[in-house]
This record gives C-alpha cells, structure tokens and sequence, in this order.
C-alpha cells in the first residue's frame, strides 16, 4: 500500500506572553491509502493541533509533512477538514453552504455544482438544498457538513472531533453513516477522538497519545472479527472489549 | 387548524386580551396628558403663553401646513438625518474593516478612539461652524461625527467576536484574507451592521437638531430655536411635537428594515 501521508518527527510549540507550552513533541507516523486512522489522547494533548498541521493551516515549529510525497506548504487541495460542530452558515441554504469551499478555491463551475447537488441528491440532502441551516436536524447538518468537505474532492479527510456537539444517538447513527459514505468514495481519514469506543468501532489502526508534550504512545492495529463491516456491528465483536480496555488503560485518566 | 384544544383558545384569547390592555392604556395615556393640558390652560392653571395648549398646538400646525412650511421644515430634518445615519454607519463600517484588517492600526488608533467616543460631539459643532461654513453641509457632519465613532466601536467588536472556528473552516479550503471578510466576517455581522444603523437614528438626530440650533435656516432645531427667541410658544412646542413623531417614523422604519433584514437567515 501507497502511503498519503507522512508525518516526520512533528513539534510544535506555542508561545505566549506567559511563556511557551510545547504541545507536540517529535511525532513521525505514516497513514496508508484507504486507511482509517484514530488518534486518542488525554484531553487538551494537542490530537488537533496535529490535524491544523497536516491540513496546512498551522505551520509546525519543526519537522516536515509529506501529502502524497509531497512535502506541505500551505493548505492542499487533496485535504478536506471537517470541524467539531458543523458551522453551516445560517445565512446560506444548504447547496450554498455545500458549494462554499469550491467558491474559496474559485472552482465552482456548472459541473461541480453538478457534481454537489448530485452528492446532495444521494445522501438524503436533495430536496433541503434550497433550505436554511435552522431549519434542518443536527444529523442532517453534519451530513450537510460531510457534503462541503467532500464537494472540493479531496482523497484524505482530516475529523476533529466531527460528532461530538451531537446527542448521542444521532451520534452513531451518523457515526455509522459517515463511515460509510468515506469507504463508499474511498477516501483516507484520520478522526482525533476522545471516544475510545468510536475510535475502536470504526478505525483500522488507532494511535495513542501521552500527555502534553504529547508523543505517541503506542499504534494498535484493530482486527475485528464481525461478519458485516461498519462501525455499530464491530461493535458486536468479541476483540472490541479487548481493545477497549487495553487503550483506556493506556490513557491512564485520573479525575 | 381545527384540532386546537379549548385550553389553547383560552390561552390565545388571554394573551390578545393582555396586548389589547396594554395598548389602550397606552392610548388613555396619551389623551389624558393632552386633555390635562388643555383642560389646565383653559382654567388658566397654567399660563398658555408659557405652556402652549393642545389646541393652540392644532392650530399652528394648521397654519404652517397651510403655507407649506410644516413639510419643509420637517423634510429639511429629515433629509439631513437620513444622510447622518446612513453615511454614519457606510462609513463607520468601512473603518471598522480597516481595523479588523490591520491589528496594528487598531491598537494604535485605540486610545484615540476612546477618548473620541467619550468627548461630547457636540462641543465640536462651532468649529465644523467656522470650517465649513453655515450650510447644510456642517449639519452633516455634525450628525455624521455624532454618529461614526459608536459604529466604529461598535462594529469592530462584532467582528473581532466573529466565531473563529467558521474562520478556521474558511481557511482549510485556502481561504484569502479578503475571502475571509467577504464570505464569514461581514455577513455574519449584517445584524450587527443593521443594529447600529437604528442606534445611529437617534444619535444622528441629536446632531441634526444641534446642527440646526447653530447654523440653519430651515428645519425643525431652525423652528425650536426661532420660535424660543420670538418668544412663540407655540410654534416650539408644536416643533418638538413632530420632531417626536418624525424620530419615531424614522426608528420604526429602520426596525422594520432590520426585521426583514433578519427574516432572512
């Protein structure tokens, strides 16, 4: 397998008035194609100063990213990021908010468009695209949110935390979904989490990191044994609790 | 529409018997403050020279209609606070994307700012007086510089609180800094924009009348301070009568505008 992305011995480190906080400290780790990555770690640890990094929107204070072979400079177009919340424009209707990242990138052609209303059309956003953000569910927003990051067509898709403003219910059903929709157009992802059990259900490879500065502190590779491939079966599987515990150990909270 | 439950007609039948309550108390209210008036300059509790009296107010505004007067004396105010708020705001919005645009201009040109938006405008209005001269023009700034530094503050701060996160969103795509302001800053903060304008309603009238005290020959603040020097009573009261109607027309239409304007989202 190709690698897409390459990360070689990343840190980063803030400064502020009050001093400096090292938040990442010499993190190399490649992701395949067609992978689906986690990375966990203690709250605050830096998992999404990882992602701004390898999306090319926060420059690292040493060490290099290579997209594609490519070394990163800026952002990429074979890069799409999905935020925490879904932060659709309330201004927009929908197929506006969807078109939005094509717009920035002055390639918003007839076909393109085309190309969104159709992606629209076949994940159950075809007849609110001329609707208002207020007035859809929260499932529907996130959904509507995928469809914006998968409108600019890029290979590897980078989620921060992409479900954790929703209740929980429709956070595995769209968990579930949004799964799917990756594996369907074949995309590469990496998902920073703070949910273990989301994290075990639905990645190939999970990467552990240590408190700040974090480092990583050790790669599973998940194997589950489920007859049907997708995140709320896996979750059926024997090795899940296995996998489960071993991470949360790892993590080692203390509240 | 026809499976509402008795309770809920009750309810509704309760909240418009409430706002039905509210509005003519308001109204009594109106008619009693007139009628006491009248009722007291009639019975010469009050002397009607001094106090003016509703009918002799009717009367004035009869007579100024007639001759044409009324409506330009009042279409003056209103002409020149329509230009005060609106270039007040245009303009005070241009400024307050200068200094979301350059952090250091804006904290340079802060303390100036501050102690801007705290001088009285008004102590300003001779100066404009003898720079510009006594025309209409210096009623326009007048009105402007009243208005302009709240806006700049104002706006800024709206767009200095813009949700980071839809700026983060912007910029994984790629985002310049103009497409910034254009797609997230500016129309997140048309409600903050539009906030401003209907302050600036108000703000910009007081520098009208101000203006018009100082300078003019027409207007409403021309016809107040005419009418207090020939010692015409009636003639003042009549123009801070509707100057009161006139800020209050003005403000409704601005709401209105901000009401449609906010339908929309």
């Amino acid at each position: 397998m190709e690698k897409v992305v390459e990360l070689k011995d990343i840190s980063m480190t803030y400064h502020t008035l009050d001093g400096e906080t090292h938040a990442v400290k010499d993190i190399s780790f490649d992701i395949y194609n067609g992978e689906f990555v986690s990375i966990v770690g203690p709250s605050g640890c830096g998992k999404s100063t990882i992602l701004s990094i390898i999306a090319g929107i926060m420059k690292p204070t040493s060490g290099s990213v290579l997209i594609n072979g490519k070394q990163v400079d800026g952002t990429s177009d074979n890069v799409g990021y999905m935020l925490q919340k879904d932060h659709l424009f309330e201004w927009r209707t929908i197929i506006k908010n969807a078109v939005i990242g094509l717009e920035v990138k002055n390639k918003l052609s007839k076909s393109a468009l085309k190309d969104t209303e159709e992606l629209m059309e076949e994940y159950g956003l075809g007849e609110f695209k001329n609707h208002y953000p207020s007035q859809l569910s929260g499932g529907m927003r996130q959904r509507a949110a995928l469809i914006r990051t998968l409108a600019t067509s890029p290979d590897i898709l980078l989620l921060d935390e992409p479900y954790s403003a929703l209740d929980y219910q429709t956070r595995l059903a769209i968990s579930e979904e949004i799964w799917l929709i990756l594996k369907k157009e074949k995309k590469t992802a990496i998902l920073v989490t703070h949910d273990i059990a989301e994290a075990v259900a639905s990645s190939d490879r999970i990467i552990v990191l240590t408190n700040r500065p974090s480092c990583i502190k050790n790669i599973h590779v998940i194997e589950l044994n489920c007859n049907e491939k997708s995140p709320i079966k896996c979750r059926e599987a024997p090795e899940f609790r296995h996998y489960f515990n071993k991470i949360w150990k790892e993590l080692d909270v203390h509240v | 529409m026809s499976n509402i439950s008795r309770e809920h007609l009750e309810f509704l039948r309760g909240q418009r018997i409430k706002k039905l309550a509210v509005f003519l108390t308001q109204t009594l209210l109106l008619l009693l403050f007139f009628g006491i008036w009248e009722i007291a300059a009639r019975l010469r509790w009050i002397d009607p020279f001094i106090m003016s009296q509703p009918t002799r107010v009717f009367r004035t505004i009869v007579s100024l209609s007639k001759d044409g007067s009324l409506f330009l004396h009042t279409g003056v105010t209103v002409y020149e606070t329509i230009i005060g708020f609106v270039s007040g705001t245009l303009l005070g919005t241009v400024i307050a994307i200068v200094l979301w645009w350059s952090e250091f201009v804006a904290k340079v040109l802060d303390p100036y700012l501050v102690v801007l938006n705290a001088l009285p405008k008004t102590a300003l209005g001779p100066i404009i007086l003898v720079w510009i001269g006594g025309t209409s023009a210096s009623i326009i700034v007048m009105a402007l510089l009243i208005s302009i530094v709240v806006t700049i503050l104002n706006v800024y701060i709206a767009f200095k609180t813009c949700d980071e996160d839809k700026i983060k969103l912007l910029k994984t795509f790629g985002a310049t800094k103009l497409q910034i302001l254009r797609k997230v800053v500016l129309p997140a903060n048309v409600p903050a924009i539009v906030s401003s304008l209907k302050i600036n309603v108000g703000l910009s009238l007081v520098g009208v009348i101000v203006g018009e005290f100082l300078v003019s020959k027409a207007g409403l603040g021309y016809l107040i301070i005419y009418g207090g020097q020939v010692f015409k009573m009636d003639l003042v009261m009549t123009s801070v009568l509707i100057l009161a109607a006139t800020a209050a027309v003005m403000y409704i239409s601005v709401a209105w505008i901000e009401k449609k304007l906010t339908k929309l989202r």
